[in-house]
């Protein structure tokens, strides 16, 4: 198994990318040159150079060290809003797929209404009422992402429900609850996790986007949709101030993107 | 018979969705820190100045009245006033809205012209060289910041070669066209000014490019994986053992097949357009919902956030039953259940 | 008293079809009588689609039935609360037909043998683990197994697997829904083998459907053959394969190679497929393809009567007390 994925060089770009990315995010205090929000006014719009790789912004900060502390801010809401939504997702839709009926009928209709919504809209809505803030950003995230895995675990669950392992389960006497969480969910559970996997890294371009349009992080946080926001400012005279954040953006939702893939490809050999 | 039977079983289907969005909405709207009245009445007003405000908006009312008024207000096409331009958001949305729409049809057509011919290639030519090319074009586009896509094509084609312009719709100094459908590019055509025209068409590149971009590698990948799929199957390769020449087959055979997950995904599209346009917009300062939106954001201009948030859902879903009825009515081997 | 016995069972599904959900009947089991005693093999046989697998699963109330009674031990269990309904589990059990759909794939086998007993809160970690060595020592698979996950399995330990599980509770009764059709013709016997040998050791009842006539022939005491959700034809086995009564039967035994080839017989080739059990035919749901079939078939429907001693058919050319020779009239 272990030997397959590394098969495939874009799954291996991906690993590379997304272990890089944590590593940046444990250790930045140890690995950024300078402190992140330190003001230096008399280097300020300096361009990359030996000292400052990426250059430094409006008020003199290492843009570099600014980029390796983000990581920590993209990583924590990528992961919290993952991990918020896709248990919460992922039993509504075991319910709504194994209970049926009436309840799937509700379930299915609460999705419809939240995906009837585009991507960034109603988030946007969501914390522009809660007030901008980091916070909330993850929390809007989060109610606008969980129907993704409703809808997705609903369907394994149909597709498994009528499997004989179940029928015997019941047939032992087992209770619905330990049908559904022993027997149904683990079963159900491998897609939405692929999902998930690949959804760390559109949550992480949403997040950066709210940021973008200054409902995230607020300055001076080292978000990078929040300095991408500010660099706008100064693009006339530092193009580097545009640039790294975006590409910091780029790669870590490329790389999310990759390792996905790579496990949805292992799942599913047919697809490559 | 039984399409049209679907058709009025989708459309009827449609109004829960429709309430609940509502219902949503205005969920929204009411958990808005600060007190509508107060913001409606300025930070000069008296207590009972606000008092009398917040009886006159309803505000004492139980919820329940609130949302019934609410749901009268907004299928009477009231979507209350904004608090920023003072003027009801409905005549705002009325000036913005042709700009999104122009934009996201742009984009769309763009997209369309790149990302299907990419797809198809990129399954003829599988695993060969141009098919690696397309799919890290492809993974590239779908992992893209657009915002930042747009900042760097500011960068490059605006502030340095100067070769496009990087905001606006138009020159400074060119009167918009004869208002008729407010798409430029179209008003421009229909009362046969082409320099306006040339111009509303040159400002649309790069913002247009831009939210296609992701689009793109959306598209491609779709078509791609549903033109493998008939490619595999028995009357393709018939087709090809038939003589047939390789564009032929590909192009009126499997690409007629393979067409209708790439139709739902080109409705999904345009949502994600739609939804883009806030983020691209504000970049390229288009004047359209999107910088409607991010401004009313700024000012804490509720009604506007919540009007553009109601007119796009309802746009998204409006495209997808209309490509759902599609879908039907063009393969008829679709189980209607 | 027997062990199983069923009155007048029905299983009727609705389905919707078409859009508007236009509701049609399907009588997938249909008026079923029979009993089973201790220690005894009833084989059910049918072409699929005849309604042996629901009628299985209907016993077991995996599904309600929609009327008729089940008695286990001369107790109706057809309106069983539920936790009485959960302690009779213990006493009736199911071998799935498919062992790569019948185990959790994402259990080990510990875990499956194991979880019949968690279940029903039987002895501590170290008993339980007992319990489930024992049983796999009798299926012929290793302890050091046990930890190892379904998809590591041949098709015929996966079977022995699941036989097992339904052992776990010290069941009466085991229905074994086709268990050996999926498995290569080498593996059936050992699986059958091992089959019948516990049910020596444990004085077991079984139930076997299958659609495989020589299997039932070896393993049954009396055989059901079922047509579209009744029982057309019961019997004990040597009596019904030797003097089938039911025409259906008959096809359906003309149609298994007989190893003696100095052993002639004409084969009766059935006419047409099997009705669709939405609309079954009237009268004599048979005689669409029945090659004695007369007018009358169409409109009576034959009830199933003791033609014999014990052997029972439901068909009006046949009559009572026939003998081994008796031709069947054609009017």
């Amino acid at each position: 198994m272990g030997r397959r994925i590394l098969q495939s060089p874009l799954t291996v770009l991906g690993i590379f990318l997304v272990a890089m990315i944590i590593i940046l995010a444990i250790f930045a205090p140890w690995i950024a040159p300078r402190d992140p929000l330190e003001v230096n006014l008399g280097q300020k719009l300096l361009p990359p150079s030996s000292e400052h790789w990426f250059g430094t912004d409006e008020v003199g900060r290492d843009i570099l060290s600014r980029i390796i502390f983000g990581t920590r801010i993209s990583l924590k809401i990528g992961l919290m809003v993952v991990l918020i939504s896709f248990p919460i997702g992922t039993i509504l839709g075991a319910i709504a797929g194994y209970v049926g009926g009436m309840v799937d009928q509700v379930i299915m209709r609460l999705t419809d209404i939240f995906l009837s919504f585009p991507g960034i809209i109603l988030s946007m809505s969501i914390a522009a009422a809660l007030g901008p803030s980091i916070e909330n950003v993850l929390l809007a995230l989060a109610i606008t992402w969980w129907p993704w895995y409703t809808r997705i675990v609903r369907s394994s669950v149909l597709s498994i429900k009528s499997s004989e392992f179940i029928e015997s389960a019941k047939a032992i006497g087992a209770n619905p609850f330990r049908i559904l969480f022993k027997e149904i969910i683990p079963n159900a559970i491998a897609p939405a996790s692929i999902q998930a996997s690949l959804d760390l890294g559109f949550v992480i371009l949403a997040a950066a986007g709210l940021s973008f349009i200054g409902l995230g992080a607020q300055p001076p946080s080292p978000e990078w949709g929040a300095m991408l926001s500010s660099s706008r400012e100064i693009l006339r005279d530092a193009w580097w101030a545009a640039t790294f954040p975006g590409l910091a953006i780029l790669l870590t939702v490329l790389g999310f993107n990759l390792l996905g893939d790579g496990m949805r490809d292992l799942l599913d050999p047919k697809n490559r | 018979m039984d399409a049209l039977r679907y058709t009025v079983k989708r459309i009827l289907l449609m109004i829960p969705i429709l309430i609940g969005i509502s219902i949503l909405t205005f969920f929204i709207s009411n958990t808005i820190p600060g007190d509508p009245a107060r913001l409606a009445a300025g930070p000069y007003a008296d207590a009972k100045v606000i008092e009398e405000l917040q009886e006159k908006m309803g505000l004492n009312d139980p919820v329940y009245v609130q949302y019934f008024n609410y749901m009268k207000n907004l299928l009477q096409g009231d979507l209350g006033n904004s608090n920023y331009s003072h003027q009801p958001v409905m005549e705002d949305i009325k000036q913005y809205f042709p700009a999104t729409l122009e934009l996201t049809f742009f984009s769309m057509f763009i997209t369309i012209l790149i990302g299907i011919p990419l797809g198809v290639i990129s399954a003829s030519k599988k695993d060969k060289v141009a098919d690696q090319f397309a799919r890290v074009m492809a993974l590239i586009g779908v992992a893209m910041p657009a915002f930042w896509l747009g900042i760097i094509f500011l960068l490059f084609f605006y502030l340095k070669l100067g070769v496009l312009p990087g905001s606006g719709r138009l020159d400074t100094g060119l009167a918009p066209p004869e208002t008729i459908t407010g798409m430029y590019t179209i008003d421009a055509l229909l009362t046969g000014n082409w320099t306006v025209f040339k111009s509303a068409v040159i400002h649309l590149i790069l913002p247009g490019i831009t939210q296609a971009a992701v689009t793109i590698g959306m598209i491609t990948r779709m078509t791609r994986s549903s033109m493998l799929e008939v490619l595999r199957s028995d009357y393709i390769r018939t087709a090809f053992a038939k003589g047939g020449s390789e564009k032929r087959v590909l192009y009126g055979h499997a690409l007629r097949n393979g067409m209708m997950p790439i139709m739902t995904l080109l409705g999904m599209t345009f949502g994600h357009s739609l939804g883009g346009s806030v983020l691209v917009e504000s970049v390229f300062s288009w004047p359209g919902l999107g910088k409607y939106a991010v401004n009313a954001i700024t000012y804490l201009d509720f009604p506007a956030v919540m009007a553009v948030t109601i007119l796009i859902a309802v746009l998204f879903i409006l495209v997808n039953l209309i490509i759902d009825i599609l879908y039907q009515v063009v393969d008829p081997r679709l189980n209607y259940d | 008293m027997a062990l199983l016995e069923v009155k007048d069972l029905k299983q009727h599904f609705t389905i919707k079809k078409g859009f508007l959900g236009e509701k049609k009947k399907v009588k997938a089991v249909d008026g079923v009588s029979f009993h089973i005693e201790q220690g005894e093999t009833l084989g059910i046989v049918g072409e699929s689609g005849c309604g042996k697998s629901s009628l299985g699963r209907t016993i077991l109330q995996l599904i309600k039935p929609t009327s008729g009674d089940i008695f286990f031990g001369g107790k109706n269990i057809t309106h069983l609360p539920r936790k009485e309904m959960k302690e009779l589990r213990k006493d009736m059990q199911i071998v799935f037909q498919d062992p790569y759909a019948s185990l959790n794939p994402r259990s080990t086998v510990r875990a499956i043998l194991e979880t019949p007993l968690i279940v029903h809160g039987v002895g501590n970690r170290q008993e339980r683990r007992k319990v489930v060595e024992g049983l796999i020592d009798k299926i012929g698979i290793r302890k050091d197994q046990l930890d190892r996950f379904p998809h590591e399995f041949s098709g015929g330990q996966r079977q022995r697997i699941g036989i097992a599980r339904a052992l776990t509770l010290n069941p009466k009764l085991i229905i074994a829904d086709e268990p050996v059709s999926a498995l290569d013709v080498s593996v059936q016997s050992q699986v059958l083998n091992l089959m019948v040998d516990l049910q020596k050791e444990l004085n077991l009842s079984y139930m076997f459907i299958s659609h495989d006539l020589s299997v039932v022939q070896h393993i049954s005491d009396r055989v059901a053959v079922m047509y579209l959700g009744k029982i057309v034809e019961i019997a004990d086995v040597e009596e019904l394969y030797r003097n089938p009564l039911h025409p259906y039967t008959k096809a359906l035994l003309t149609a298994v190679p007989i190893p003696d080839p100095t052993k002639k017989r004409d084969r009766i080739i059935l006419q047409g497929d099997l009705p669709s059990p939405i609309n079954p035919p009237t009268g004599c749901a048979f005689h669409t393809r029945c090659p004695v079939a007369t007018p009358e078939c169409k409109e009576e429907s034959p009830e199933l009567r003791e033609k014999a001693m014990g052997h029972w058919a439901s068909c009006i050319h046949v009559h009572h007390e026939q003998s081994e020779k008796t031709k069947i009239n054609i009017s």
